[in-house]
């Protein structure tokens, strides 16, 4: 669990980071999101000391985090940046093994977590661990930068704008994964973007920041449904709520009996895509199918009720 | 006639038969050079010398020898040869040119004749030139590994050493100078080498830890750039000129200091002046280097908690040192040139003969300082070259 109590940053005269308190429970995804110079990224770095606050605390299970030397903190907080910031003179293998062995895990151990984390992130350890980072492309090299920095086991992984460098098909990929390492391990993550879609894709909590000041701290449902001020419900995009709503829920939850004709959805699509297909293939009802088995239909009708403004 | 008729005619031609642009660049060079003089004999060492066409500096049979292989050579560079074609005539005919100029001077020096001076003419310099570029052209073109290169070399230098050791150029008024100075040569070749590499060596002591506190502290920074960059404007003799008074000072009053070898002139305000330029390049290569490396490897770092100094020797310093490696690089071959001015102020090295043969008006003896002079800076310049090309691992080269 990480405690963010009143904490304010100031440089020169400007609060970059003025009295912002969230609390982020442990096993969830918190999702930062604002514009450049909203403050997000100086409020993340306060987390692992990068920025040292000028006022406020912040407790990590419990324990404030000024009780520890700062580079002793950071060995226990996973970090992954935009531009994966691989060290470039030092092999995929040596990389990965970077906190292990700041840590003085004992070479068979490291050996270990590097290879396991190489398969876990799909990259063959005999093919890529003797490589350098600019051997590879940068899809490889983010996934690189993310197994670096999980790979001492942290509770806590802080990304900013990790996948600020990818093409879309790539970053879709990357954020399928991410959330399947964090189902797995239950990692507490702290994540900023300037992108609405990814916050609302991967976050558990969204929290909006602007000027320095946090707008709203809520659950994606009703960051769309309910925007505190304004400036939120431009980030989210007025044209784009109903789909946005959408493309929280699955079809699985919304299944009504009945044999409707056309390609099959599969159970675990997102709303929103059966949402498309239903209007691209101009039926107003699809079957579903779970396991290939027909288990019902999804409607058009049920679906622009779901897209609707919750009351 | 259709294209597709003229098309024969056109391919049966081979591909080396076109003018190679660089090689007719170095045909025209070789050209002015076989017409020149190839060896000027004189009758002792300082009257004026008598110039030796290339026909008349050998015997017939050599002269046609010669003349074949120099053909040859000019063929090869002004046509479209594959590289490998070029470098290898490339090096016989500098070999040829080498190992005949020898014989030249054996077969225009008079039996027993020992005042009788003769050396390399315009014509042997601007051949060998001439075909040391085309040698240097095919050597770009193969792109060899750093480690190739420095094999190149060392087989070049192995080559030259086994024809001075066999004494097929004994006869040649270099090695005459040579010869009455052996022990003189050996020592004052010691001397150059302390000079430059000990001057390079207290410079990468001195500059790179002066470097990082730059890169680090940014208010020293400007102050030591600036200091550095007006040392560096000074002219060398008057560097030399102006150190001789606080050293003397230094030698007289402080104890000890003249039982170290500090003295106004000698040595080591010599090695004080070279130092003092060396150390501009070292520092602000290191700072260059270290700022260029990338700054999201750096926040990762720190992100990932390394201290301060693991950040400095395990991410800066490695990503730096190519970098850093050029400035010394810079630096060491400038000194070794930079080392003869030594000579003037009794520092020692090569510049003694330099300025000897100029007090004498000999050009041997200058030659017998300069040639090695710039040898040395030749194979330093190859060796780091290749050793920046090593270090530059990852795509971070300078």
């Amino acid at each position: 669990m990480i405690e963010i109590d009143g904490i304010t940053k100031i440089y020169g005269e400007t609060p970059v980071v003025d009295n912002v308190t969230l609390t982020v429970d442990p096993g969830t995804i918190c999702v930062v999101v604002g514009t450049s110079g909203s403050g997000k990224t100086t409020l993340m770095r306060m987390i692992n000391r990068l920025v040292e606050p000028t006022s406020g605390t912040i407790r990590i299970d419990g324990e404030d985090t000024r009780n520890v030397p700062a580079y002793e903190l950071r060995r226990r907080i996973g970090y992954a940046i935009q531009g994966h910031g691989l060290f470039p003179h030092r092999s995929v293998g040596q990389n990965i093994a970077t906190v292990p062995k700041l840590l003085g895990w004992d070479k068979p151990r490291i050996a270990n977590r590097v290879d396991e984390l190489m398969d876990l992130f799909q990259l063959d350890p005999a093919q890529f661990r003797d490589r350098l980072p600019n051997e590879l492309s940068g899809g490889q090299q983010q996934r690189v930068g993310v197994a670096r920095a999980l790979a001492a086991e942290p509770n806590i992984l802080l990304m900013d704008e990790p996948y600020g460098a990818l093409d879309p098909v790539i970053r879709a990929k990357a954020q399928e994964d991410l959330l399947a390492i964090q189902r797995r391990f239950k990692t507490t993550i702290v994540l900023v973007t300037h992108d609405m879609e990814e916050a609302i894709h991967l976050g558990s909590k969204i929290a909006v920041m602007d000027k320095g000041k946090l707008l709203q701290y809520d659950v994606p449902q009703q960051i769309i449904a309910r925007p505190a001020t304004p400036f939120v419900a431009e980030l989210i995009g007025t044209s784009e709520r109903p789909f946005r709503l959408l493309s929280l829920g699955r079809v699985a939850d919304h299944i009504e009996p009945g044999e409707a004709t056309g390609t099959p959805l599969d159970a675990g699509v997102s709303l929103r895509d059966a949402y498309a297909e239903l209007l691209w293939s101009g039926r107003p009802a699809l079957p579903v199918t779970r396991d290939g088995a027909v288990v019902g239909q999804v409607t058009l009708a049920q679906l622009s009720r779901l897209a609707a403004r919750p009351q | 006639m259709s294209i597709a008729e003229t098309a024969p005619t056109t391919t049966t031609r081979p591909a080396w038969l076109a003018l190679d642009k660089i090689g007719v660049l170095i045909a025209l060079v070789s050209a002015a050079g076989a017409a020149l003089p190839f060896a000027l004999f004189r009758a002792n060492r300082i009257v004026l010398g008598e110039p030796k066409s290339l026909l008349a500096a050998l015997p017939a049979p050599e002269t046609t020898i010669l003349v074949a292989v120099l053909l040859l050579g000019f063929a090869a560079a002004l046509l479209r040869f594959s590289a490998r074609i070029k470098l290898t005539i490339g090096f016989l005919v500098l070999a040829v040119l080498f190992i005949f100029m020898g014989w030249s001077a054996s077969y225009l020096t008079p039996d027993g004749d020992t005042f009788a001076r003769v050396s390399p003419g315009a014509g042997f310099w601007i051949l060998a030139f001439a075909f040391a570029l085309l040698v240097a052209d095919a050597l770009t073109r193969l792109k060899f590994g750093p480690w190739q290169r420095i094999a190149i070399l060392f087989a070049v230098a192995a080559a030259l050493a086994l024809l001075l050791w066999s004494g097929s150029w004994n006869d040649l008024s270099i090695l005459k100078e040579y010869s009455t100075r052996a022990a003189a040569f050996w020592n004052e070749a010691r001397t150059h080498l302390a000079l430059a590499f000990g001057s390079v060596a207290i410079a990468i002591v001195v500059g790179v830890p002066l470097g990082i506190l730059c890169y680090r502290v940014k208010a020293v920074r400007a102050v030591v750039l600036n200091t550095l960059n007006i040392v560096q404007t000074i002219p060398s003799i008057a560097l030399f000129g102006l150190l001789i008074a606080p050293l003397a000072w230094i030698a007289a009053n402080v104890a000890g200091a003249s039982a170290i070898g500090i003295s106004g002139i000698g040595t080591a305000p010599a090695l004080v002046a070279l130092f003092a330029y060396s150390l501009l390049p070292v520092v602000s290569n290191t700072v260059v280097g270290l700022q260029s490396v990338s700054p999201a490897a750096i926040d990762a770092a720190k992100g990932m908690g390394m201290t301060g100094r693991q950040r400095l020797f395990g991410v800066e310093l490695p990503l730096a040192f190519p970098v850093i490696l050029t400035g010394i690089r810079i630096v060491l071959v400038q000194n070794i040139g930079l080392a003869t001015i030594a000579a003037l102020i009794g520092g020692g090295g090569f510049g003694v003969f330099v300025f000897q043969g100029i007090g004498q008006t000999a050009m041997d003896l200058v030659l017998l300082g300069a040639v090695p002079t710039v040898a040395l800076a030749f194979a330093a310049a190859v060796v780091l070259d290749a050793l920046v090309e090593m270090t530059s691992r990852g795509g971070n080269a300078p």
